[in-house]
């Protein structure tokens, strides 16, 4: 009888080592910027501190809204929307969560100071209606508010009370945050240490108020900056899953066993900007030809994007005449019709322009920013020059290449846009397309202006009722189309590569959200 | 001496302040990190306010003239990147690094010297050439290749050693070492192999010139003709005049080896002040970058002036010339 116990006994250690042993490895390119999550805007740090910290409102893996620390929403007036909390949600520190966190959280965020103040537009306070009820007013009808929410976490008032931090770090003054290396959410997971740029470890929080997706107790996340050491530790077993896999090495991470890739179009859109403005940055005839029309579809037939994607992209990329993706509110397929490759009626449209000798102008890549920038770029510029043009290639460091954009001082330059966190076409309109000035146009081209899209994109901001709002936002987006505002080359490829025991929903987000990750055995 | 070091003293600090300078001047070709800090749908407005509150907008001589004030009362600024102090991001980091470079260093050394002297002892044996040729490899590879071809052999096909990471930690006080657990050790091998190769050809080659040197001068024939052992003359009279050299070139390359670990700490993710620099250059994270050149240009003054010191110490011509100079 003893012995049978003892046997029990054993085996149930066995289990339970069997079943705590679920632990993911997982590696990225960079580590996390810190981990209060109104400090910084940078999207690999918001989806790891979203295993710690939530949202009123979240995205699930098909980046449909759902609840999330709110139950249910409801729009009073235009400029006041009512969330009723949820009940019996507690801390990591076993506080317990109410509408004082909420109220604390959402005016941390919007704080002047606050970085992340553009992510939640137009909230002037929170009122606390009663311990679960809280009413957000709003400067005006604000259709994306639950879209912004999805973003802004929540953290425990009397937390940030007895550490002094109510106040959002502000990297500029010399104090250093408290919330910068310490973690205090409602999460899926909770923190267990962190040593900066070595090892993050997260243990899974049993308190959770949701049932859980995931089967992990514990993640160990390790920045690897250079690519080929992410691969080779994935490769040799000590890494179950990178974000991201180098395109290169696809065919060698297939090849191996025991691992495979994880490849996806992803939602951010690739293409080139086109200066508009009355004169060219490096150019050598008088006056802007980019601002004829006909030049510019010039450019659009001479660029073979069938090509760069076999070539460049490893037959990985989704070619698109759209600047916003399929999973993009604001997206028809109508969008994604392409000018055709055609370098005679490039030439000719280059002639009929008045330049049939070209004209030279800068072209300008980043190189660290995104899939294969720089080849894309040198292909791109092989292609202009065959179609009589004279591209200048500037290839720089994104901090280099997005300085010079802010400024204006470029003249065909590559940008991506993913509209996140909104995942709307509003974000396009309202930062690419619409005339500078104010809130609006921080990267439209030099010298772009369409008042119809202005006048749209105004519209756009405040209607709350979805078709209307969508079919203005079509509109607007197929002006801008027609009008070569831009150039569309590509929706990027997501590229993860994990080992076959782990299961990871690739959103086309690229967030890598491991409260739905399963390690199987 | 005491002249000697306070002159020191005196050069290193406008040593530091020249690299600073440069270093700010090098900065305003680095683009901003403004992209970097704000969110991708930040207006120009919130933009230009985070160039504002960085100082970003003033002028060089401003900003430069800003971050000399406050490192000279020892405050470096939080880091743009993680807003975590840059001293304490230092201080961090700098066991990893110093671990690093001086377990490459020792190999070098340790293994060096005697290789050296194998070759010059035995010129022509198999041995020497296969050396010889194997120290041309080592000095003609670029470092991060050999990085990437150890991880290959011993991470993913043999599977023996880890490919990034310093393994397991112990902190010691502030001082976090990996010498103190089996995987700290094993974490250890690879980046130091690969640090200490190019250090090590020189080593050996140097010392095997210098060696086959001394041995054709008047005293070693001196010494062969009063009939000592060739145990004797090669250890104790040879390698001692063959050293001094060794020391100096030694010294100097200790300072490469804390550049060249850049690389090193890039290949295998080892959190060292190198890796610390090469984030901080990819965001334009100014006050990292700034604090991290002056601190590496402190070390450089430091170890060359020890190196001055040392060889006083060794080289008695030079003290009687000081000395006499004295008088």
């Amino acid at each position: 009888m003893l012995r049978h116990l003892m046997m029990t006994a054993a085996a149930a250690t066995l289990f339970a080592t069997g079943a705590s042993a679920e632990t993911l490895r997982f590696a990225t390119a960079r580590d996390v910027y810190g981990l209060d999550p109104h400090a910084v805007t940078d999207s690999f740090t918001n989806i790891f501190t979203h295993h710690l910290y939530e949202p009123l409102v979240r995205y699930d893996a098909d980046l449909k809204i759902e609840p999330a620390l709110a139950t249910s929403w409801e729009v009073i007036e235009p400029t006041r929307v009512r969330f009723t909390l949820r009940e019996g949600v507690t801390f990591h520190g076993g506080e317990a969560f109410g509408a004082d966190d909420v109220q604390v959280s959402l005016m941390r965020a919007v704080d002047p100071k606050s970085p992340l103040r553009g992510n939640l537009p137009g909230l002037k306070a929170v009122e606390i209606v009663d311990d679960l009820t809280v009413d957000l007013i709003l400067e005006g009808p604000t259709p994306l508010l639950n879209n912004y929410l999805t973003n802004i976490f929540i953290l425990d008032k009397g937390w940030l009370e007895a550490n002094n931090a109510v106040a959002p770090i502000d990297a500029s003054q010399g104090e250093e945050g408290y919330t910068t290396n310490n973690a205090n959410g409602t999460g899926p997971f909770k923190l267990e240490s962190r040593r900066p740029d070595a090892l993050n470890v997260l243990v899974a929080n049993d308190a959770w108020w949701d049932t859980p997706v995931h089967n992990l107790t514990r993640i160990e996340h390790t920045p690897i900056g250079s690519d080929a050491t992410r691969v080779a530790a994935l490769l040799s077993g000590e890494i179950d899953l990178i974000e991201p896999a180098p395109l290169q090495d696809a065919n060698r991470i297939e090849a191996a066993d025991g691992v495979r890739m994880l490849q996806n179009p992803g939602l951010r859109s690739i293409m080139m900007g086109i200066n508009m403005g009355d004169s060219l940055v490096d150019g050598n005839v008088d006056g802007n030809p980019l601002k004829d029309i006909r030049v510019r579809q010039a450019l659009y037939h001479a660029i073979n994007m069938d090509l760069i994607r076999d070539r460049i992209m490893r037959g990985k990329s989704r070619v698109t005449g759209s600047l916003i993706a399929p999973e993009v509110n604001g997206y028809t397929e109508a969008m994604d019709a392409r000018l055709p490759y055609d370098p005679e009626r490039a030439k000719a449209l280059l002639a009929e322009a008045g330049y049939p000798n070209g004209f030279a102008f800068n072209l300008n890549c980043p190189n660290d920013r995104y899939v294969n920038d720089e080849g894309i770029c040198q292909a791109m510029a092989a292609m202009l020059a065959q179609a009589g043009l004279e591209p200048r290639l500037v290839t720089e460091p994104r901090q280099m290449h997005f300085q010079k954009v802010d400024n204006r001082q470029v003249d065909v330059f590559m940008l991506g846009w993913a509209t996140l966190p909104m995942l709307d076409g509003f974000s396009v309109l309202s930062a690419m397309l619409a005339t500078p000035g104010g809130e609006y146009g921080t990267f439209t081209p030099a010298g772009y202006s369409n008042p119809r899209v202005d006048e749209l994109t105004k519209a756009v901001a405040t209607e709350v009722d979805p078709e209307k709002r969508n079919a203005m936002m079509i509109e607007a987006l197929m002006l801008a189309k027609d009008d070569i505002a831009w150039l569309p080359l590509h929706q990027q490829p997501l590229s993860w590569a994990a080992r076959d025991t782990v299961e990871v929903p690739q959103a086309a987000d690229d967030l890598v959200r491991l409260w739905y990750a399963r390690v199987t055995k | 001496m005491l002249g000697f070091l306070i002159r020191r003293i005196i050069q290193s600090v406008f040593v530091m302040l020249a690299v600073a300078l440069i270093a700010f001047m090098m900065f305003r070709f680095m683009g901003d990190p403004v992209n970097s800090m704000v969110a991708e749908t930040a207006t120009t407005e919130e933009r230009d306010a985070v160039r504002e509150r960085l100082g970003l907008d003033q002028p060089l001589y401003v900003q430069y003239g800003r971050f000399v004030a406050r490192a000279a009362t020892g405050d470096f600024g939080l880091s743009w990147r993680n807003a975590r102090p840059v001293s304490t991001l230092l201080a961090e980091r700098f066991p990893a690094t110093a671990e690093l470079v001086l377990v490459a260093a020792g190999l070098s050394l340790v293994l060096g010297i005697p290789l050296g002297i194998l070759t010059a002892l035995r010129p022509h044996s198999f041995s020497t050439q296969a050396l010889q040729l194997m120290s041309l490899v080592g000095i003609s590879l670029p470092t991060f290749v050999t990085g990437i071809l150890l991880i290959l052999v011993f991470s993913v096909w043999l599977g023996w050693l880890p490919s990034f990471g310093r393994g397991t930690v112990v902190d010691v006080g502030w001082w976090s070492t990996g010498f103190l657990t089996l995987s700290g050790l094993k974490a250890l091998i690879l980046p130091s192999v690969m640090l200490c190769l190019f250090q090590l050809t020189l080593i050996m080659r140097l010392v095997r010139a210098e060696m086959m040197e001394v041995l054709r001068t008047d005293y070693i024939k001196f010494a062969k003709a009063r009939g000592l052992t060739n145990r004797s003359i090669h250890f104790h009279h040879a390698l001692k005049n063959t050293l001094i050299p060794v020391i100096t070139i030694f010294g100097l390359q200790l300072g490469g080896l804390i550049a060249f670990a850049i690389i090193t700490e890039t290949v295998f993710q080892w959190p060292g002040m190198g890796a610390l620099f090469i984030q901080a250059v990819s965001f334009g994270d100014v006050p990292v970058m700034a604090a991290y050149l002056v601190l590496v240009s402190l070390i450089f003054v430091i170890i060359n002036t020890t190196v001055d010191l040392l060889y006083a110490v060794l080289d008695p011509r030079l003290r009687v010339e000081g000395a006499r100079a004295a008088h």
